[in-house]
């Protein structure tokens, strides 16, 4: 070590970890039952990726039609391809409409129908009568900008209450015990430099997802997973990491997310011979087929030769058709982005789309109380004490093989609940922290100086370039053994130049390369994890699709993937079981069967 | 006779031109601020070259470029990069706006850029917000009711009044408009500035509120609200296309109204 960094110690009964709407929402909730509550972030509040969602929330609300949460159940176990726990499914499709009212008694902006209710759009694999039935409206919204509207509403919310919050602080590293219990993080101060040890009786990791392992993505530049990377430092597994979302209409070129709202209003896909693909691949429910079905009908489009554009590399989205007062009132966030990033006018032509990643369903394992879980001497469920993880980072896992649009929104809501719920049962507000080790720290501040001295020749950007690059042609849309295997080797070598990175700013202040670096560290592991499980997943399932496996094999792949990682070791591979049941009596496990849109 | 000289360590120097990349013929000029307080030195502007046939259009897309090619330790924020985060806020040849959204091709010439004016510089483009967020919680920016919801059901608003809310409730808190006010210049400790002043008025305008009463006596100061003089810079630098100054006529609207 190159000097001694002092460690300044905070004790709170929770501290929670990211400030988007699963971590504020579990915020406000560990605060309301009394908890002493530290909410640490690594930018402010409002700035989380959260603000980017657009499309909206579902609930079965059933204001623009019939309703009810059976049917969202059914929806969201088809959307998952049968990899969803039901019990977790089932609980958060029946708190929903709470939660969306919650929302809405907290100030959230809804657009609103003609009786004055919340307004609710079509979304993909929305549909009624345990998919019989025509689609459902059952997205509730503001305008497009129902992330923003959101977070805003969650952050402004989360002042009432008596938090400490600790804004533009990055987390390290969990502390965990000799038994394998999280007793606390530690965290880098960004403004001046000085590690801040939070000792709590509960970490809850709100930190997000980790788009940014790939080149492409809607992801924000923040969304480096650094919950998914701490937890495997700490030993413990991220589970179903092959399954990454490609989100159909992504800017081409740009990235930036077009919402499936758009389709959800009457917007289509077109193909370079001017043809509505889709009715092809989904007669159904075509253009709002979910959305692993999309981007794989896409991807086929633009492989046999019926992309548009100069290489006939994407795909147009067409709003044009539509009323433009429409437009103006639901959809005025996208024509802004179209214009911005595309030099599109929504109203005269298409927009320029492509599949981009947008959406990690692995994560870290937790129960639908938002406990983290691990396989441990032959238990599945296996809670680990301390330790809870909710939002994106984790994975309940409601949202299984792929993720249906606007139930991630549902799901930070909900789980942030419970999470607060469950902590409010089993903390004692007060009670005194057990002594730590006097070692306790010592990896996680090694690791902070080993990068902050970092002296090799590679830069941090050179090899985050490197990761993104493998991920996004070995680990896409479809895939192969064969270029499955040639990722696993290429991300192996691209992790092993992280011995031989080099950082330049050697101040404490505001240290953004070495933040980058950190965050590269934890990017790195995730690319590794995912890219082996995508590997080692011989079938095809929601967003997992394999060219040499092509059909779904519940017999020998109905699992859950647990991956982890060490430094010396690698990669280790196990299962944890799919939940084939329920959490009441008020519904009955739904079956395996075709997954036909 | 009074003395007026700048703090020390005010005067912006001329920094390091970093060389021009090899073989690149296309190139933008980057003349960015830095300033560290780990080195004791005067702030300084930096000159970069940015290839712009290897680049993204924006000028936050230049700004990584330069953190990834050739000097890691540039600092600044940035997150969504598509305008709505409100992260990489700054001053951008004289306007304050978003990186993310601001087209290299918009600016001819050289790029000039500084943190957000009158804010304390943490590090290069990076600015102390603490007191912006401070005001923010000032207003109390949540709905405050007295009768209860309903409980199985949402509380009703209609169109008309829901409509009421387009054109406030986009803010992004990125700060363009207020670091943008003469007048928060001057007053930023008392005077709310545009951007607060805004919210403010998105909670007033909510027909679901209902402290309209409470958030007016907060606002009757003669720092808070009145020291807008509708210079209008915040209605001209919203990268958002808001009006802060209407929203701010509103309220002085309804003071002047429940006077009677």
């Amino acid at each position: 070590m190159s000097e001694a960094y002092p460690i300044i110690e905070h004790k709170y009964d929770v501290v929670v970890v990211g400030a988007g709407g699963a971590g504020l929402r579990a915020t406000m909730g560990m605060a309301q039952a009394g908890l002493k509550t530290a909410a640490v972030t690594k930018v402010f509040p409002t700035r989380s990726h959260t603000v980017a969602a657009q499309g909206g929330i579902s609930a079965s609300l059933g204001n623009m039609g019939e309703d009810n949460w059976q049917w969202h159940m059914y929806d969201t176990v088809k959307g998952s391809d049968w990899l969803g726990d039901q019990d977790a499914i089932e609980y958060m499709c029946r708190e929903a409409p709470q939660a969306v009212l919650e929302l809405e008694q907290f100030g959230m902006p809804f657009s609103r129908t003609e009786e004055g209710k919340i307004y609710q759009r079509a979304f993909g694999g929305m549909t009624t009568q345990f998919g019989e039935g025509p689609a459902a409206q059952r997205t509730c919204a503001a305008a497009d900008r129902t992330g923003h509207a959101m977070l805003h509403t969650l952050y402004s919310q989360s002042l009432k209450y008596d938090t400490d919050f600790y804004i533009e602080y990055f987390a390290l590293d969990l502390i965990m015990d000799k038994d394998g219990a999280c007793k606390g993080v530690l965290c880098l101060c960004l403004e001046d430099g000085t590690l801040h040890l939070f000792r709590s009786h509960m970490v809850v990791l709100a930190t997000g997802g980790f788009g940014r392992a790939y080149f492409s993505c809607t992801s924000a530049h923040t969304c480096t997973g650094d919950g998914g990377g701490m937890v495997l430092r700490a030993g413990l597994p991220l589970q179903d990491m092959e399954f990454t979302q490609f989100h159909p209409t992504g800017i081409y070129g740009a990235g930036c997310l077009i919402t499936e709202g758009v389709r959800g209003e009457g917007g289509y896909l077109v193909n370079g011979e001017g043809e509505r693909f889709m009715e092809r691949y989904a007669p159904s429910a075509k253009d709002l087929a979910s959305r692993d079905v999309v981007s794989r009908s896409m991807t086929m489009e633009i492989r046999e030769g019926r992309g548009v554009g100069s290489r006939g590399d994407h795909i147009y989205l067409h709003l044009d058709h539509l009323d433009s007062a429409m437009i103006d009132e639901r959809l005025p966030g996208i024509s802004e982005s179209a214009r911005i990033f595309a030099g599109v006018d929504v109203t005269k032509e298409p927009i320029p789309v492509i599949p981009t990643v947008h959406y990690n369903m692995g994560g870290i394992p937790t129960n639908y109380h938002g406990e983290v879980v691990d396989l441990k001497d032959g238990n599945p469920d296996a809670v680990v004490p301390g330790l809870m993880a909710v939002g994106e980072a984790a994975c309940v896992s409601v949202h299984g093989a792929n993720r249906l649009g606007s139930n991630s929104l549902i799901d930070l809501v909900v789980f942030g609940r419970a999470a607060a719920l469950r902590a409010k049962d089993i903390i004692k507000s007060g009670e005194a922290h057990s002594p730590l080790a006097a070692d306790a720290c010592d990896a996680a501040v090694a690791r902070l100086d080993k990068f902050r001295h970092a002296k090799g020749d590679t830069s941090t950007a050179q090899i985050r370039d490197d990761m993104q690059r493998v991920m996004q042609d070995d680990c896409a849309v479809f895939r192969t053994g064969e270029s499955l295997q040639a990722g696993v080797k290429k991300i192996g070598e691209v992790e092993k130049t992280m011995a031989d990175i080099k950082t330049t700013d050697r101040s404490l202040v505001w240290n953004s390369d070495l933040v980058e670096t950190l965050e590269l560290d934890n990017l790195i592991r995730q690319a590794v994890v995912s890219m082996t499980a995508a590997e080692n997943r011989k079938e095809s399932r929601g967003a997992h699709a394999r060219e040499d496996f092509p059909d779904r094999d519940d017999e020998n792949w109905m699992k859950h993937t647990l991956t982890y990682h060490s430094d010396g070791e690698g990669v280790r591979l196990d299962y944890r079981p799919v939940h084939t049941y329920t959490l009441t009596d008020e519904i009955d496990y739904i079956k395996p069967k075709a997954r036909v849109y | 006779m009074v003395e007026l000289a700048l703090p020390k360590k005010s005067k912006v120097g001329t920094g390091k031109t970093h060389p021009k990349p090899e073989g690149a013929t296309n190139l933008k000029t980057f003349n960015v601020y830095r300033w560290s307080p780990d080195d004791g030195e005067n702030p300084h502007i930096d000159t970069y070259y940015v290839n712009l046939d290897d680049c993204g259009p924006m000028i936050l897309d230049g700004l990584i470029k330069i953190k990834n090619e050739i000097d890691p330790g540039l600092t600044f924020r940035r997150s969504c990069r598509e305008g709505i985060c409100g992260s990489c806020a700054m001053n951008i040849n004289g306007t304050n706006t978003l990186a993310c959204t601001k087209g290299m091709s918009e600016v001819d010439g050289d790029i000039n850029i500084y943190p957000l004016p009158h804010q304390p510089v943490v590090k290069d483009l990076v600015p102390d917000l603490t007191n912006f967020y401070a005001q923010y919680a000032s207003i109390k920016p949540w709905m405050q009711t007295q009768t209860p919801p309903p409980p199985d059901r949402e509380r009703l608003q209609s169109k008309e009044d829901r409509a009421k809310l387009d054109g406030l409730y986009e803010c992004i808190l990125c700060a363009c408009c207020s670091t943008s006010c003469p007048s928060y210049w001057w007053n930023s400790d008392r005077f709310l500035g545009p951007a607060i002043l805004l919210q403010a008025y998105r909670w007033l305008a909510d027909s679901r509120d209902e402290f309209t009463g409470e958030r007016l006596d907060n606002l009757e100061d003669p720092f808070r609200l009145y020291r807008c003089h509708t210079i209008m810079n915040c209605a001209n630098t919203c990268p958002k296309g808001l009006n802060p100054a209407k929203a701010i006529a509103e309220i002085k609207k309804m003071m002047v109204e429940r006077q009677g």
